[in-house]
């Protein structure tokens, strides 16, 4: 390898990082009214992290190694590393974010603090993205931490008592949660030094520590990462931090904060402690018991909720514990399920918020009970609702549907056949809180006017709202439909899992 | 040529100076000489890295009658640390209180303090690091008195009282330990003691004497339970002062009574007596947090905030007290760290916060209300120095605290553990009541005075310093190891 | 130690700790600021003595001590002029010739 093609090498993943964040700078030095250069400065930003994140991953799938190491000080290096895994993370940030920033450039036409909104919303994908190509523990809770930070101001977005209430609780939360993995990763750090992600057997090496030490610290982990993973009963945050606005929404629960806790998780699994030495710890049996719980627990309250966005929320504390599922499962397949989950839960989930944006934004519905008869005044919204929902729901040949049939495959492989029970029962309950919202939309007559109707003269909604609802509901379908073709989700996961897991 | 008497005499003259200067003449002269003073403190650290420790005796006149003035690693990077947070806080004072009556006496005050600070810094010997402490003590009396109210008056004379009576245990020591050893050079004792052993150098005389100066030192650091006099003095101050008083001020007689600990090595600082400071240091971090939560004023939150992270700087003696190599080592980068890290963020917070309560006409945290949108730029800077004093990545507080948790699992102490993080937990519930009400949206009102843009450029480029630290702290910490007892004996 | 206590000389040393727990004493007591002010001096008087005393323990004549003693006095005189413009300044603003309790 050539010197200038390795230096490239180094700097590709910190542009990847540097895109977004250089784009918050600029747009926190813009002043509030040049809102054109603004949105020009951040789709550009955001086609160029796509770009790039693109063309590393076409790199990792050839075997290049892209890796910037640097000491921070004696003992702890700032590492940035593309790993399949972790252009499987940053590649769905940065697409998400490409339409999300379209969504929340029509979502915000002419509110105030747009300037501050943005800003911290670049930063948010900059941190998800170090979250993604982070190289070791160190840098993780860098990009973790920073994450907390940049989010704060978004969920208070709005200034009102209740945003301020529900930002006081995602802080308490997360930075609680913070501490915890902080705690946890310097305990690490003292027994097995600097933990690079993807050196192979992870702790195995020490098996002269003695076990209980290994599992506290794989406590104090995992409970610092299920803060934002969702995972019961740390999941509290989650539903008030609903008051935010929709692409906030839309961006803290399908990818940034809950995606990024349980990325977290598969680090630590797989990558620090390896999961041969999480299975012989005997860690693995109860972190898939909390998961199924979670499962279960997050349906239900979605049963009780009379808000749409509270009760994606509670469907989101639900579907993120999928993921934990898969990768507890002790094998390729269940690990498989839980990986493409992250992708597809993703898609799905920023589908269905950006609708519940679009009905509270066109017609000012934010209850469940507002609903009747939006399919007939909001069609294509509609149907890009139906299409999240069903896949939710586990439907083939939508995108959820290959999920659980890879964690079913997985829990069997792994001889936990309860788990199916699990699937099944939260299959139907998925069914139960989604289809009386579709049987609502498509099939009720509507209650009289809208509570607050805009932007009905374009007939559904505006369209830089519509535009990304679409196009997530579209892919959606598709990596459901394809899942079985290169690039696809799956195909990413099984990748990871082939090249990463099972050498 | 020595660069060393510059550090001392520049700020002198420049005292001089600005006493004859027409007014109006000062706060340039001000800002063009301490970015002069801040080039040759560069130098200074330049030498220092590249030649190791500097040492030059004043006047030619050999100690112990003449002043000799040492620079290590340590004393260069204080000096360089006293230049960083000078320099903007200058810029901060020049166009903030220009043609306002205190600039009359703000500027003397100010080269007088720095004088001291460097003299402080580059000290050899016990008595003058006696006479620094006093010209810093008067001088930063001097600053707290400058707004004439009576709560300034009043704050001034509390902090005089304790800064004087500090300074007098501080003075019996050096006599005791004069008595007792003959010599007043750091060095010289150092050595004397450890040749002596424990038996003879852990005489009752020593013991006294070092328990008088640092109790004196404690005093003037204004660790809890000594810190009555800090509050109102630092939160009362004009906002360059405050930021002075609480990055540097407090700082140099923590720095003699590191270097004092140093100096009589382990065999007379028993641990048990490091526990105890480690003991106040930990109350101090909660006492300090807790304080700082329920202040109604935005100033005196920061204010209370300082008497806080002193607590941190604390954890030092138990830690270094160790015979865990590794440990001392970490704890020696982790103090320092955090001290730099104090410096730059709070300086940092209180030039923002002085923007702040200028922008609103009000000092209490309550009115803050809408400010978010008018002023974002000071906000951002008071945010920026609030994430390195919660300890939050990516600052330099954090990495101060990552090194300091280090050294408390090496060596086991793991009760100091429970205060790096619960004071981390605490700081930001204080500092995030502060954008509790600077976020509010309401019909509050949306008429705010505007600071001139270089009064929030100069508090932003100290939040972005202690922020920026982090990343490149490194370097600075090797260099801080130069001619310090760590430099041997560690890989 | 024991071999200062006998020696005459020590009796300036002695008398030095004496004023200084006087004035230390003064100091905690009192309350009006001028009378602090007065306790902090005699603290003063006898830390110099102290330090003069001290070295006068047969090793002949040591300039150092003296050289010390000397820029006290002056750090001290500095210190009290300070004080008492600070004092005169609070009390003309406030009437009042203590501090308040509260901080």
């Amino acid at each position: 390898m050539s010197g200038a093609s390795s230096l490239l090498h180094a700097l590709l993943p910190l542009a990847v990082i540097a895109t977004s964040l250089l784009a918050a700078v600029g747009i926190f030095v813009l002043a509030e009214h040049r809102h054109r250069l603004r949105s020009s400065l951040n789709l550009a930003a955001a086609l160029a992290k796509l770009a790039l994140v693109v063309w590393m991953g076409l790199g990792v799938l050839e075997g290049e190694r892209y890796a910037l190491r640097y000491t921070l000080v004696d003992g702890v290096a700032f590492v940035l590393r593309a790993d399949a895994l972790g252009i499987m993370f940053a590649g769905l940030s940065s697409v998400l974010w490409l339409f999300t920033t379209i969504y929340a450039i029509g979502y915000l036409e002419n509110a105030p603090n747009r300037s501050r909104f943005f800003g911290f919303f670049s930063l948010c994908v900059a941190s998800t993205v170090g979250i993604a190509l982070a190289g070791n523990l160190f840098t993780f809770f860098l990009f973790y931490e920073l994450l907390t930070l940049s989010t704060y101001p978004l969920v208070v977005h709005r200034g009102s008592a209740k945003a301020l209430a529900a930002g006081r609780t995602y802080l308490v939360y997360t930075l609680g949660g913070g501490a915890v993995l902080l705690l946890g990763i310097a305990l690490l750090h003292t027994l097995a030094g600097d933990v690079a992600f993807g050196a192979g057997a992870g702790l195995a090496a020490l098996e002269a520590v003695s076990n209980p030490q290994l599992v506290l610290i794989f406590a104090l982990l995992v409970g610092g990462l299920g803060v934002k993973a969702a995972i019961y009963p740390l999941h509290g945050w989650l539903p008030t931090a609903m008051v935010a606005p929709a692409p906030v929404s839309a961006l803290l629960h399908a990818v940034a904060v809950v995606k990024a806790g349980a990325f977290g998780i598969v680090r630590v699994v797989y990558d620090v402690f390896g999961i041969e030495l999480a299975w012989q710890l005997g860690v693995l049996g109860p972190l898939a018991a909390l998961a199924s719980f979670t499962i279960l627990y997050g349906s239900l309250r979605a049963l009780a909720q009379t808000d749409l966005k509270r009760r994606l929320a509670f469907s989101t504390v639900s579907q993120v514990s999928y993921i934990v599922l898969g990768i507890s499962l002790f094998g390729p397949l269940g690990t498989a399920g839980g990986l493409v989950h992250l992708l597809h839960q993703g898609l799905m989930k920023i589908t269905l918020f950006f609708c519940a944006g679009n009905y509270a934004e066109t017609l000012g519905a934010h209850r469940v009970d507002e609903l009747d008869g939006a399919g007939r005044c909001m069609p294509a919204t509609s149907i890009a609702f139906t299409i999240g929902a069903f896949g939710m729901i586990g439907v083939p040949p939508l995108a959820g549907f290959v999920t659980k049939w890879y964690l079913g495959l997985g829990a069997l492989e792994a001889g936990m056949g309860w788990v199916i029970g699990v699937l099944v029962a939260s299959s139907l309950l998925n069914a139960a809180y989604f289809l009386p919202i579709l049987h609502r939309i498509w099939f009720r007559p509507q209650r009289g006017p809208w509570p607050d109707e805009r932007f009905r003269q374009c007939h559904d909604t505006h369209p830089l709202l519509l535009m990304p609802t679409l196009a997530t509901a579209a892919f959606s379908v598709v990596a459901g439909l394809f899942a079985s073709l290169p690039y696809s989700p799956l195909y990413w996961a099984t990748v990871v899992v082939g090249r990463e897991y099972l050498p | 040529m020595s660069l060393l008497p510059a550090l001392v005499m520049l700020p002198l003259s420049a005292a001089l100076a600005s006493t004859l200067l027409p007014l109006r003449w000062r706060g340039p002269l001000g800002v063009a000489l301490a970015v002069l003073l801040a080039g040759v403190a560069c130098g200074l650290l330049r030498t220092v890295v590249g030649d190791g420790p500097q040492a030059h005796a004043l006047g030619g006149w050999a100690p112990p009658l003449g002043i000799a003035l040492v620079a290590d690693g340590l004393a260069a990077g204080m000096v360089v640390l006293t230049a960083t947070v000078a320099l903007p806080c200058a810029l901060h004072a020049a166009l903030g209180l220009r043609g306002e009556a205190v600039e009359d006496g703000f500027w003397p005050l100010f080269w007088f303090m720095w004088a001291a600070l460097n003299g402080i810094w580059l000290s050899a010997d016990l008595f003058n690091l006696y006479v620094g402490l006093e010209l810093l003590g008067l001088a930063a009396v001097g600053l707290v008195a400058l707004k004439g109210s009576a709560g300034a008056l009043a704050a001034a004379m509390r902090y005089l009282l304790a800064a004087l009576l500090g300074s007098l245990a501080y003075l019996i020591g050096v006599a005791l330990l004069y008595a007792a050893w003959g010599s007043l050079a750091l060095a010289d004792l150092a050595g004397f003691m450890a040749e002596a052993g424990v038996a003879q150098s852990g005489s009752l005389t020593t013991l006294v004497a070092l328990g008088l100066m640092s109790a004196g030192l404690l005093l003037k650091t204004a660790l809890f339970p000594l810190h009555g006099w800090l509050p109102p003095a630092h939160g009362g101050a004009l906002p360059p002062v405050s930021a002075l008083l609480s990055a540097l001020v407090i700082k140099a007689s923590l720095y003699i009574l590191m270097r004092l600990w140093i100096m009589a090595g382990p065999a007379l600082t028993p641990l048990a007596l490091g526990w105890l400071l480690g003991a106040l240091g930990a109350a101090a971090v909660f006492w300090g947090g807790w304080m700082a939560l329920r202040q109604a004023r935005l100033k005196h939150l920061v204010a209370y905030s300082t008497v806080a992270q002193i607590g941190y700087l604390f954890l030092f003696f138990p830690l270094f007290g160790v015979a865990n190599m590794d440990a001392a080592r970490l704890a020696w980068d982790g103090t320092l760290l955090m001290l730099a890290a104090h410096a730059l963020a709070k300086a940092g917070m209180f030039l923002a916060a002085g923007n702040l309560v200028l922008a609103v006409g009000s000092p209490h945290i309550a009115d803050l209300t809408g400010i978010s949108r008018f002023r974002p730029l000071s906000l951002m800077s008071f945010g920026l120095a609030g994430v390195s004093l919660m300890g939050l990545p990516p600052s330099a507080g954090f990495t101060a605290k990552w090194l300091l948790l280090q050294s408390a699992l090496a060596s086991g102490q793991w009760v100091w553990i429970m205060v790096l993080v619960g004071g981390g937990l605490l700081s930001a519930a204080y500092v995030f009541r502060v954008f509790r009400h600077a976020f509010v949206e309401g019909p509050a009102r949306d008429r705010f005075a505007s600071p001139p843009l270089a009064l929030e450029l100069s508090a932003l480029a100290l939040g972005s310093a202690s922020i920026a630290l982090g990343l490149v702290a490194q370097a600075p910490l090797e260099w801080l190891r130069i001619g310090s007892p760590l430099a041997t004996g560690v890989p | 130690m024991s071999a200062t206590v006998l020696a005459t000389d020590a009796l300036y040393a002695w008398v030095g700790v004496l004023l200084c727990g006087l004035g230390l004493f003064g100091f905690i007591i009192h309350r009006h600021l001028l009378r602090r002010l007065l306790a902090f001096n005699v603290m003063g008087s006898g830390s110099f003595l102290l330090l003069v005393g001290l070295a006068q323990d047969g090793r002949g004549i040591d300039p150092v001590p003296q050289a010390l003693v000397l820029t006290g006095i002056v750090v001290a005189v500095a210190s009290t002029a300070l004080a008492l413009v600070i004092f005169r300044r609070w009390h003309r603003v406030s009437g009042e010739s203590t501090l308040p309790e509260d901080v």
